[in-house]
């Protein structure tokens, strides 16, 4: 692993950067291309990079598999949340017009939960079949 | 024009690219050629206006997918054995199949036609959520609003892949290492 | 023009090589290498359908008038990451398949099942 070093350097450098750039799809989302789909997909590719250029160890101290595994199914639990908590508010099952005093502000919040949701339990859950793979190689 | 000579070039590169990989025989090439296939399928993607799409083919397709089988091929073996029988049956399959398909697209509405039926329905009523959502991206609007039920189905999906990895393989794991404990001891 | 329905005839040429390598390849993972490939042009072929001439990509700005249908856009992008989802679970299960026989040709797989 010493002698990389060129591949250690960048992948330093790089990795922020592609997280930050997951996170700026993330909420960016409403506006331009990109939403929880791709953000979770573009964050599990900066753990991937991180687990292929630095080993499986560093990255279980990161993200333990207890942490991702709860995060897959915090992921769906959001979204369906969401929907349930519309429901208490008197609406339909994820009808967002009732979370805020204006449906349009209701509206917002819903999708910036919701995709928040769906972003959480694909970057777990690509993180997770990863490391699985990459661990399954002994 | 609508055909630009970049959108007929990727389409060609795909045709290529898809031929080339029904001849290869080393298992590493095909899966570094599928990787090149999702990029220009991206690519495509972006032509036709559909640049979320695109996105997530190129972070999807041609990153994690790659590496996912690359993974596969550490596990397994490299090199696909050479046929022993002459594949006459599956080609004269796919060609019929092939021929019935093309035969059947004659009198589908031409690429970027405004007036094909799929634009006459609840296309324009999406195109008009404005004043109902307030996101200008309508891909968002559709996906996590109007088809917000799909979309929960669609991580409800993608959890249980994750559920269905995690079964076949962590079990299978600790099956072996307490296997090789086994060894140890005697 | 003769060219409007080109992108058809590569979706299915994509279609049927995907279609070939799944019936007439025995190595398990190029198997799934096909079903990427048949997979990827279905992708293509409901994209193509939303494509409008002179639209622009359905994220409304104000000077636009003609965007392309967003439907099979939001189809298309959750169908792409349930695709590679379902491709973790079969290469998983590929994995299992190599320890358990010791090798991902299908032809081995069934003569092994036929001598137990």
């Amino acid at each position: 692993m010493n002698e990389q070093v060129i591949l250690r350097v960048i992948s330093k450098l790089l990795i922020p950067l592609i997280l930050l750039y997951a996170l700026y799809v993330q909420f960016h989302g409403d506006y331009g291309p990109g939403g929880g789909f791709q953000a979770g997909v573009i964050f599990a590719a900066g753990f991937i990079l991180y687990t292929l250029v630095f080993g499986l160890p560093n990255v279980n101290r990161v993200l333990p598999p207890r942490l991702l595994e709860t995060l897959i199914a915090l992921g769906v639990l959001l979204y369906a949340g969401v929907g349930v908590a519309t429901m208490l508010l008197g609406g339909n099952f994820l009808d967002y017009d009732v979370l805020a005093h204006e449906p349009k502000h209701g509206q917002h919040l819903g999708i910036l939960l919701v995709e928040a949701g769906v972003g959480i339990t694909v970057a777990a859950v690509m993180i997770v079949i990863f490391v699985t793979f990459a661990g399954s190689d002994e | 024009m609508i055909e630009h000579p970049v959108y007929l070039l990727l389409l060609t590169l795909l045709a290529v690219t898809a031929l080339a990989m029904v001849r290869l025989r080393n298992t590493l090439a095909v899966i570094m050629l599928s990787g090149i296939y999702s990029l220009l399928v991206a690519g495509l993607f972006v032509m036709m206006d559909a640049v979320d799409v695109a996105f997530t083919e190129a972070a999807v397709g041609a990153g994690i997918s790659t590496v996912l089988m690359v993974a596969t091929l550490a596990l397994t073996t490299r090199e696909s054995r050479i046929p022993t029988h002459r594949p006459l049956l599956p080609l004269a399959v796919v060609m019929l199949t092939g021929g019935a398909l093309i035969w059947g697209t004659l009198d589908m509405p031409h690429y970027g036609d405004p007036e094909a039926p799929v634009h006459q329905h609840v296309g324009i009523r999406y195109l008009n959520s404005y004043d109902e959502i307030g996101v200008p991206n309508v891909v968002t609007s559709v996906l996590a609003s109007y088809r917000g039920f799909d979309t929960l189905g669609e991580t409800a999906v993608v959890f249980t892949a994750a559920v269905g990895v995690l079964i076949i393989l962590r079990g299978w794991q600790r099956r072996r290492r307490r296997r090789q404990a086994v060894r140890e001891r005697t | 023009m003769a060219l409007g329905l080109y992108s058809y005839w590569v979706v299915i040429v994509l279609m049927m090589a995907g279609f070939y390598i799944v019936i007439a390849s025995s190595n398990l993972i190029k198997k799934i290498a096909g079903l990427n490939i048949f997979q990827g042009s279905v992708f293509i072929f409901y994209i193509s359908l939303g494509k409008v001439e002179d639209g622009t990509a359905p994220i409304l700005a104000s000077g636009y008038e003609s965007y392309s249908n967003p439907l099979p856009h939001v189809l298309i992008l959750t169908a792409i990451v349930v695709g590679v989802a379902t491709t973790a679970l079969a290469v998983a299960l590929v994995a299992r398949i190599h320890d358990a026989y010791g090798t991902i040709e299908e032809d081995d797989i069934h003569g092994q099942d036929e001598s137990l």
